[in-house]
């Protein structure tokens, strides 16, 4: 066999795993991998503006089409600005293969220009990485990379390929060739488990179904088998941030979000449950609240890919290590087998449950009361979802309050719809992830909900969409606030509005000029719906100003250090809950 | 010590620490052992010793062992952890019990006048450690035992002139036949 470059084999891996789209800046010690893009026309490269950007990218790129998302920089500074999408992709199991330039070998550890120790200040923050030091590797290298960031629990890796690697030749293996030889890690369902949580399934009065991330990132299918196990059973569904789109969000049985600013009715249900099957999810800190108050007289079996997630937090009664799909699917066939009929005899069992249910849901969590005068931010995204529901939109969002109103007003009702920085919570993921979402989702319309902060922090990659014409909209929740820490400040820190107050932003609509967009504001409710239908109209990436309450709160809310079933719902609420001095330590 | 007011650093419940001693089998590929220290590091886990060393050169796999304390679910949180990482195969955790033989090895070096001298080989003979190297004012001795008696050998030495010490750190094998399985993948 023929001899090939170190950037070509780069190449070549990355043709042999399919890959469509590069996100990437160029650098010194990258450039023997850019001369070769010419040699690849199947492969486009999208220009960011920064690092950063190409990496939310890279993971919009992948959340909305299942397929690793693929990021290439340069050494040190390319190298260092991609940490917090790594961090972010490695918090919600992304799956992303990275590649960076590195200085030649002979100069690594000598402090070379732009040289930084890549592999070690990633190392938390991937699944795994490499540092290419003999080229005869680099082909296995890529291989495993692919396969490492795309199996299991999903998450980003990084190949660090010094310059002079780049250009040094060896023989090409083939994917397949490595791929086999790899000791892949296989799972059995136990069905001594299976049988115990069927019976636990037939036997409960208060049950509750909660879902996770892991439930999209399994597949289509899993989602699939979601709706077949909560239709058979007719229990209710709460699902995590992550988990949305996984079951219907305007669905009856689903009552939800849950967790920190989750509805009245998933966290009751999540508390008083006597059953509580957790799939895919793994009990965060903004899920379980207080520890020891989390759903204190429930089984709880917890189905999960990750083994570490397992008894990490809250201790479960059963647990399966498995792929969502294979253990959904086979969960379902034994209690088909066992419990033929189950429906239909178990209505009487949970009836209570539902009406205690139906109970905690006249509460009406969610509802808010919209003015005359200002646009209140629950009802920009409410015309958002009303809008836009009746065609496959796909939502991405910045961190903030207008995240979680977003989570809890738009109602997803497919799996990948949904692209959200859950785990790390990064300001400035929403309009790169926009971007990567768009690329992947051709002609579909693609909306990054936003905060005047937040958006100001990759606002840059603005010019990347009007660069290759991705008709991206941005709508921006414009309360002047970095809203959430004005909101933690109200209740937590004596009104000591610190710092939270943004003195002087942009125009956003010149802004959105001055880059070749279009800019549209909003500023009073009348308005809204005319304005939001001219962004959906226009085939051009759109920076929506939507002028709103500056002082709204998110509500519902689980303050710190409480338990699921002490809420407040209310402004009005909000006086009368005392947090706790332990609580107000919490963030 | 003030209470701490975090909720978050009051554990629900409150469980023993206890000391474990950590067994992990690795390729013995570069960065290896900066991904199992940090792993420790970055999780907030205590690593008293660590030891490593190839033991099959042939499969290319290293042998740590790590003494680390913990509650029992943050052992099994270690543990977990552990195998997650990419070059790990299995790992096995011993608690120090008498299921298991814990060895460390150290060595000693004594400078003293001669009279001192006689009176640190009288210890070292009656602890029947090894002489390596001895001349007319010092000498060098090797002792493998348990952690323990290892702390009163040289307890005992120490008024007699210790002027260097050096220490492996134990290592850990379970007794009778038993053998670790790979545990890769599994619920711990
Ligand atoms: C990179 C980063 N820095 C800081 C934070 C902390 N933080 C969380 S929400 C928030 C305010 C966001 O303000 P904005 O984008 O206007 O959203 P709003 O809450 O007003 O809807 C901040 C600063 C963060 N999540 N990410
Ligand atoms: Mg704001």
């Amino acid at each position: 066999m023929s001899q090939i470059t170190g950037a070509e084999i780069v190449f070549k891996a990355f043709a042999d795993h399919g890959v469509e789209y590069i996100f990437g800046y160029p650098g010194g010690a990258i450039l023997p991998l850019y001369d070769e893009l010419r040699n690849h026309k199947k492969i486009k490269h999208i220009l960011v503006r920064h690092e950063q950007g190409a990496g939310h990218a890279a993971e919009g790129y992948a959340r909305s089409s299942g397929k690793p998302g693929v990021v290439l920089v340069t050494s040190g500074p390319g190298a260092t600005n991609m940490v917090t999408a790594l961090t972010d992709a490695y918090m919600d199991s992304i799956p992303l293969v990275c590649v960076t330039g590195q200085v030649p070998t002979h100069l690594i550890g000598t402090d070379a220009f732009q040289e930084c120790d890549t592999t070690g200040i990633t190392r938390p923050c991937t699944k795994h990485n490499w540092l290419v030091k003999n080229i005869k590797d680099l082909p296995i290298i890529m291989h495993k990379a692919f396969h490492i960031a795309t199996s299991g629990r999903p998450g980003p890796v990084l190949v660090d390929i010094p310059k002079d690697i780049q250009f040094q030749k060896t023989e090409y293996v083939k994917k397949e060739d490595v791929i086999q030889k790899i000791n892949k890690v296989v799972t059995e369902v136990e069905s001594s488990e299976l049988d115990k949580i069927v019976d636990l399934i037939y036997k409960s009065k208060k049950p509750i179904i909660y879902s996770g991330g892991g439930v999209v990132n399994s597949g289509d299918k899993a989602s699939a088998l979601l709706h077949d196990l909560v239709r058979m059973t007719g229990f209710p569904i709460t699902s995590t941030l992550q988990g949305l789109g996984a079951f219907p969000g305007d669905d009856q049985q689903f009552l939800g979000m849950l967790g920190m600013h989750g509805t009245y009715e998933a966290n009751n249900a999540m508390h008083d449950c006597d059953l509580m099957i957790n799939i895919g999810a793994r009990f965060d800190d903004r899920i379980t609240g207080k520890i020891d108050k989390f759903s204190p007289g429930s089984k709880k079996i917890h189905i999960d890919i990750d083994p570490s997630s397992i008894n990490k937090i809250i201790k479960v009664d059963h647990a399966i290590v498995g792929d969502v799909e294979n253990v959904l699917n086979k969960l379902i066939t034994v209690f088909k087998k066992k419990y033929p009929n189950f429906k239909n005899s178990n209505k009487e069992n949970i009836s209570e449950w539902w009406k205690q249910i139906n109970k905690w849901r006249e509460k009406k969590c969610l509802s808010f009361v919209q003015g005359k005068k200002t646009i209140k931010p629950q009802y920009a995204i409410e015309r958002l979802y009303e809008l836009t529901k009746g065609q496959d939109t796909f939502i991405t969002t910045e961190v903030g309050q207008h995240q979680m109103w977003a989570a809890q007003y738009y109602k997803f009702n497919k799996p990948k719809r949904w692209m959200t920085s859950g785990g790390l919570g990064t300001m400035g993921f929403g309009l790169p992830a926009a971007i990567g979402v768009q690329l992947a989702n051709p002609g579909k319309l693609v909306v990054d909900v936003a905060g005047e902060a937040s958006i100001l922090m990759n606002i840059q990659e603005l010019s990347t969409a009007v660069q290759y014409r991705l008709p991206v909209k941005i709508f921006i929740i414009n309360n002047q606030y970095m809203g959430m820490v004005r909101q933690w400040q109200e209740l937590l820190h004596e009104k000591n509005y610190a710092e939270s107050y943004t003195e002087a932003l942009p125009d956003f609509v010149k802004l959105a000029e001055a880059y070749g967009a279009v800019g549209i504001r909003a500023t009073t409710p009348d308005e809204l719906d005319i304005k939001i239908k001219q962004m959906i109209k226009s085939d051009k990436p759109v920076l929506f100003d939507c002028v709103v309450d500056r002082v709204e709160n998110c509500f519902p809310m689980i303050p710190s250090g409480k338990a699921h079933n002490e809420m407040i719902l209310s402004p009005e609420d909000e006086k009368e809950t005392k947090i706790s001095k332990a609580g107000k330590t919490l963030v | 010590m003030k209470k701490s007011l975090s909720a978050y650093s009051e554990a629900a419940t409150k469980e023993e620490l206890e000391r474990h001693i950590m067994v992990v089998w690795v390729d013995n590929e570069a960065g290896v052992l900066a991904r199992v220290s940090g792993l420790f590091s970055g999780r907030g886990y205590n690593i008293e010793s660590l030891t490593v060393a190839q033991v099959d050169e042939e499969k290319n796999i290293s042998r740590i062992t790590i003494v680390t304390n913990g509650t029992n679910s943050v052992i099994e949180q270690i543990k977990a952890q552990l195998l997650k990482l990419i070059p790990v195969y299995k790992v096995a955790s011993f608690p120090v019990d008498d299921k298991s033989i814990f060895r460390e090895l150290a060595l000693i070096k004594v400078i003293a006048d001669k009279k001192n001298l006689e009176k640190a080989k009288e210890i070292c003979n009656s602890y029947k450690a090894q002489y390596l190297d001895t001349t007319s004012t010092s000498f060098i001795v090797e002792f493998h035992s348990t952690r323990r008696e290892i702390d009163s050998f040289i307890k005992e030495l120490k008024p007699y002139g210790i002027a260097s010490v050096a220490r492996t750190g134990p290592l850990a094998m379970a007794k009778g036949a038993e053998i670790t399985e790979t545990n890769k993948g599994k619920v711990i």
